[in-house]
């Protein structure tokens, strides 16, 4: 126990130190991770034991990301990327093979250069994948491009996997029975491999459409975070486990559950549940990745290692070149698609070994290669931030374009929390006139049935900043505050001030006394939730006691301009001593005497005096 | 027998003098359709489908209200320029209201000698109503002179009142069964000057 504390205690604390210097220098958290590494690993400080075990666990993040990445992706839009996914991933995978192992065969019987040629034409998907969401390039197009290459990669292992024994020229050493803990899967017959293996694909689908949303409404509803973060958790694992059952890669499960989540109501609470582990088991493996560099024997084979990646790394961009170019990537997008895609990464660690292990590759082959990896790794932050500062020039009208773009697609933002009595009006209000909301409500029985009629609703906790950013508040115009507890609304406006002060407030206050707290947190709009229908019942009163319809609406206007006018100067009354404590009863009290002394008058002028007519001669 | 539509208009109708006790006075009359446009729509929003509706239902439709600087109170304004519609009230299609009549209902806190060259008012009230007119124009109705209650500054005796009330009583029927003769009418300042005349 003290020893695992101790070794996250090293983890962690690297990461922390590490990390904030690397984003200081502009260098990316990855860099951060990876230095870190460096230092607490064997060949430095040696703080850290046990690399391989971290590094594997740590892989998960990947799983993670993939599955996060779903969430993002809805099945259409998964649909139209199935061109670039198939053609571009396909294409990428194809020449970077047939080049990189033309290159080997220079040096190795072409077994051997095969199989390098398909280890080394895979990227590291966590790494690149870090990095676009780190600079914000996954929505765009050539972020899109990218991932589509990474996902055929990911699927492209299987095969790769299933060949590699066909590759053996070494005696096979010993240590090759297969690790599992439940079965396994190649004990069955070829045919009956694909029938399992397209079920589990099957079953991760159907459970997932059909059966996790009411399971999540369920735990939804007990309002314990807990079970929730429990429940996301054991979905990616189990559909991890039953994909690495089954002899398929578990980022795939988990990103096909992320896609047909993506539609779901809880898309944005599995978004920020996932998140955190997600960054931290990356971050980790980053770190182990660093300290798994054999610097000593880095030193020895210096010369070696380095020609070896940088001759990888030429080879890969120029094809990557030539796919930009056959899939016509606009002109100044063509170099970030080239180079993000050139590092080799957890694939090419992966089999590597399992390349030793099926007797294809021997050890002092395999040594400096993966250093060369590494290396590789390594320099990928230093590849994009030199692709940035070297073609950033026509950038500069780039960004205005977007932004003018989204405005245009997607209209005014506007968040409404909490969509109860009021805020259903309200919505449906804004929805009629033509402006789309995104709802955030924790009532489950609600956003099923909101859900049913095409609205944007998402389960959570409003006060939660990672709900909020999921929702879209960094560029939002308008936060709608309609939930009913008055402490959350606060909370809720403290927060927003301090992290989207752009941030437009409308807030519903119970009673005054909230209302004049809501305005001196300066709340841009305020509304008494009951005032409106108060009003609106005064005005029936006059109807039916015989006041015309005209009339009786004109006085309900005054009286309401009157009162409005007059609130400001109350407020100002209730907080005239700034130090002077007011209980919440006392201050109710007050406010009522004070409304009550300083009734408005209807009897005056703007109703009397109405439309009546003088004689001029008089 | 003809269909009347009257659309009345008194924003302050429980302080209204005689526009209160003309309606009354007519309000029972067979045939004849009292639309209150300030209890109808108190916030202004009318329903155009309606009131074209009622429109194209009735014969004859008459604007009674109080004269408001020298036009109609706001909501006539607000009625004729949301139901008058193109291609509907005008226009090469807009049928609706051809060959109906309209006239106007109104009372004047000024003397009829008042709205004259040499009166306060400068103007007379023919002269006044020409925006009234040309709209009839354009809409291809028949405008028919008003009928005028004046001098309400100075005050109404009660028998003065009855007496209107029972001209425009007298004269709402007469419209709807056709029995006053329009072509004499039309040379007439107003339809009230002198009613008998006018009544077959």
């Amino acid at each position: 126990m003290e020893h695992f504390l101790l070794q996250t205690l090293i983890f962690l604390v690297a990461a922390v130190i590490a990390v904030p210097i690397a984003k200081y220098l502009g260098l990316g958290s990855i860099l951060g991770y990876l230095a870190a590494g460096i230092l607490i690993g064997p060949y430095v400080f040696g703080f850290t034991q046990d690399i391989e075990t971290i590094m594997h666990f740590t892989e998960f993040g990947v799983v993670m990301m993939f599955f996060l990445v779903g969430l993002e992706l809805k099945p259409s839009l998964l649909w139209n990327m199935r061109g670039s996914i198939i053609g571009m991933g396909g294409l990428q995978v194809t020449l970077a093979t047939v080049a990189l192992t033309g290159a080997v065969m220079f040096f190795l019987p072409w077994q051997q250069a095969l199989a390098l040629g398909l280890t080394f034409s895979l990227s590291s998907t966590a790494i690149v994948l870090q990095t676009l969401k780190e600079k914000d390039l996954m929505h765009t197009g050539t972020g899109k491009s990218i991932f589509s290459v990474l996902l055929f990669q990911d699927i492209a292992v299987i095969p790769i996997l299933a060949l590699f024994p066909l590759l053996t020229t070494l005696p096979i050493p010993q240590s090759l029975t297969h690790e599992t803990v439940l079965w396994d899967i190649n004990a069955l017959p070829n045919y009956l491999q694909w029938i399992v293996s397209i079920s589990a694909i099957l079953i991760i689908f159907f459970v997932v459409k059909f059966a996790s949303k009411s399971m999540f409404r369920l735990i939804a509803s007990t309002r314990i975070r807990e079970l929730f973060v429990a429940t996301a958790l054991a979905l990616i694992v189990s559909i991890s486990l039953l994909m690495s059952l089954v002899g398929l890669s578990p980022a795939l499960g988990t990103f096909l559950a992320g896609v047909i989540l993506a539609d779901s109501e809880y898309r944005h609470e599995l978004e920020s549940t996932i998140e955190p582990f997600k960054g931290l088991l990356l971050g980790v493996f980053f770190t182990s990745i660093g300290a798994s560099l054999n610097l000593p024997f880095l030193k020895d084979n210096l010369l070696l290692v380095l020609v070896i990646t940088f001759g990888f790394i030429t080879i890969k961009f120029i094809i990557h070149f030539i796919i930009a170019l056959v899939f016509k990537l606009p002109s100044k997008d063509r170099s970030l698609f080239s180079i993000s895609l050139v590092q080799c990464g957890g694939f090419a660690f992966v089999l590597l070994q399992f390349a030793k292990l099926n007797g294809i590759l021997a050890s002092s082959t395999i040594d400096p290669l993966i250093s060369a990896v590494a290396i590789s790794m390594f320099l990928t932050p230093f590849l994009f931030m030199a692709q940035e500062k070297i073609c950033t020039k026509p950038t500069k009208e780039k960004p205005q374009k977007q932004e003018a773009d989204t405005i245009k697609s997607k209209g005014h933002k506007v968040i409404i929390a909490g969509f109860g009595r009021l805020g259903t009006d309200v919505g449906r209000f804004l929805i009629a006139a033509g402006i789309k909301p995104v709802i955030l409500d924790n009532d489950v029985a609600h956003i099923a049935l909101l859900r049913k009629y095409g609205y944007e609703v998402y389960y959570g906790d409003v006060t939660r900043l990672d709900l909020l950013e999921a929702a879209g508040a960094s560029n939002a115009e308008l936060l709608i505050i309609a939930i009913k507890k008055f402490d959350k609304s606060k909370h809720l406006i403290e927060l927003v001030k301090k992290h989207y002060p752009h941030l437009k407030i409308v807030a519903n206050a119970l009673d005054r006394p909230m209302m004049y707290e809501l305005m001196n947190l300066k709340v841009d709009k305020i509304r008494r939730e009951t005032y409106g229908s108060s009003l609106e019942l005064g005005r029936d009163a006059l109807m039916l006691l015989g006041v015309s319809p005209h009339e009786s609406y004109r006085m309900m206007r005054i009286f309401r301009k009157k009162e409005e006018d007059a609130t400001p100067k109350f407020h100002d009354i209730c907080y005239k001593e700034e130090d002077k404590y007011i209980s919440a009863v006392q201050q109710h009290d007050e406010v009522l005497e004070q409304l009550i002394a300083n009734s408005t008058d209807l009897n005056s002028d703007d109703v009397d005096k109405a439309w009546t007519a003088g004689n001029p001669e008089e | 027998m003809k269909k009347i539509l009257i659309n009345f208009a008194h924003p302050a109708f429980s302080r209204s003098k005689i526009n209160k006790e003309l309606l009354f006075a007519v309000k029972d009359i067979p045939n004849v359709t009292i639309n209150n446009l300030y209890d109808n729509y108190p916030d202004f929003i009318i329903n155009v489908e309606r009131e074209q509706k009622l429109c194209e239902t009735h014969d004859i439709i008459i604007f009674q209200h109080p004269f408001y600087w020298y036009s109609s109170p706001s909501i006539i304004q607000e009625w004729c320029g949301l139901v008058l519609e193109h291609g509907w009230a005008y226009g090469a299609h807009g049928n609706a209201l051809k060959n109906k009549f309209m006239l106007q209902a109104i009372s004047t806190g000024g003397e009829y000698n008042t709205y004259s060259k040499n009166g306060s008012n400068v103007f007379t009230i023919d002269e006044l109503l020409s925006p009234f007119k040309a709209m009839a124009k354009l809409c291809k109705l028949k405008y028919l002179p008003p009928f005028m209650v004046m001098g309400m500054h100075r005050g109404l005796s009660e028998s003065k009142i009855n007496t209107y009330r029972e001209d425009y009583r007298r004269m709402l029927i007469a419209l709807r069964d056709d029995t006053l003769d329009l072509t004499k009418a039309s040379n007439f300042p107003y339809l009230n000057s002198d009613l008998d005349s006018l009544i077959k």
